[in-house]
């Protein structure tokens, strides 16, 4: 099954996508939440993700998601520093970090390719809340 | 040649630096970013000097690719990753020295302008970092390839790196979140471009004195 990391500035902000994404995918796939500073401060740190990603990494894929431009840098950064082979199966996305996660779970959950969770969730930047 | 303790004085001479103007970098990140430039550089090398004495008998390289490792996981904004990759980068340029030619200096500041490069997909005129890396780099080789000693070329780099910091200025920003201010970020100087202006000032600060160094 594909695995997620989630990724904030804030550990709160990641801890709670990551639960919430765990109930909608009823604890079936592995998350991973890397947020904040080592002293509890706002911030991205690429050793974290790092940590992140090698707790869940699984050779069917990990999606990465990242609430704000700047921890893009940061989550390459932690990627380059997994093994080669490993890299090819991880993809960063675009999508709203929070309904983004939510999808991708779902979507993993029901055994779904990487690529099919990466475009589930970044079709989550189109969905309407207000009817 | 710059010998490890001379690598370790530029790095204590930085983070000197870097709080003695975390309040103006902070200032300068406050009018076109999220205001917290120089408290997170400062959180970075806090970190690096915390660390610093369990490297002493690590060479050269090491040195410098733990600073950056330090640096991804402390400083929190981008300057994470751009300058953790500025000293891993330089780390790999040096490999397992433990003394450097003015050569193997030029080639340092090098790996580091092309790694900041690299990861941040910055071009001169975008208002970041590389607007002072590029021309201080460019002073250094240029006084080197014209006979000129370590010392005199530093010292060259540091008036190119000042002035491409304050070119910023006018510069509308096309990186990070000044872009988001468009042209309100006309009319302030970039705070990364600063404080790598700051690099080269340690550098230059902490090896000036080799001028007098039996050689």
């Amino acid at each position: 099954m594909v695995s997620i990391v989630v990724v904030s500035h804030s550990a709160k902000v990641a801890e709670g996508v990551k639960e919430m994404a765990e109930q909608m995918s009823r604890g079936r796939v592995s998350i991973a939440a890397a947020g904040g500073l080592d002293d509890g401060t706002l911030g991205i740190n690429a050793q974290r993700i790092l940590a992140a990603l090698r707790t869940v990494y699984s050779p069917q894929g990990v999606l990465v998601l990242v609430d704000l431009g700047n921890a893009v840098m940061s989550a390459q950064m932690a990627i380059e520093m997994m093994e080669p082979e490993q890299r090819a199966h991880i993809r960063m996305t675009d999508a709203p970090l929070v309904e983004g996660a939510v999808i991708a779970a779902v979507e993993a959950s029901l055994g779904r390719s990487l690529e099919e969770v990466k475009r589930a969730a970044e079709a989550a930047a189109n969905m309407r809340k207000l009817l | 040649m710059i010998t490890k303790d001379d690598v370790i004085r530029w790095l204590q001479r930085y983070a000197r630096l870097l709080e003695e103007h975390k309040e103006y970098l902070t200032e300068l990140d406050a009018a076109i970013g999220d205001a917290d430039h120089g408290i997170n550089m400062n959180r970075g090398f806090e970190a690096v000097m915390a660390q610093l004495p369990s490297w002493q008998n690590k060479d050269i390289g090491t040195l410098l690719k733990k600073a950056g490792m330090v640096l991804v996981s402390t400083v929190g904004g981008a300057g994470g990753p751009l300058y953790g990759t500025l000293f891993m980068r330089m780390g790999m340029a040096v490999g397992n020295k433990d003394a450097l030619t003015p050569e193997d200096v030029v080639k340092m500041f090098q790996a580091a302008l092309q790694g900041v490069k690299q990861r941040g997909k910055a071009e001169p005129g975008d208002k970041t970092m590389v607007d002072t890396l590029t021309p201080g780099v460019a002073a250094l080789e240029k006084a080197l390839a014209a006979g000129e000693d370590l010392v005199t070329a530093l010292e060259k780099a540091v008036t190119a790196a000042e002035e491409g910091m304050k070119a910023t200025i006018p510069l509308m920003a096309r990186r990070g979140r000044a872009s988001y201010l468009r042209e309100r970020s006309i009319g302030h100087q970039d705070p990364g471009a600063t404080s790598s202006y700051l690099l080269f000032k340690a550098a230059y600060e902490a090896w000036r004195e080799l001028d007098d160094r039996p050689s």
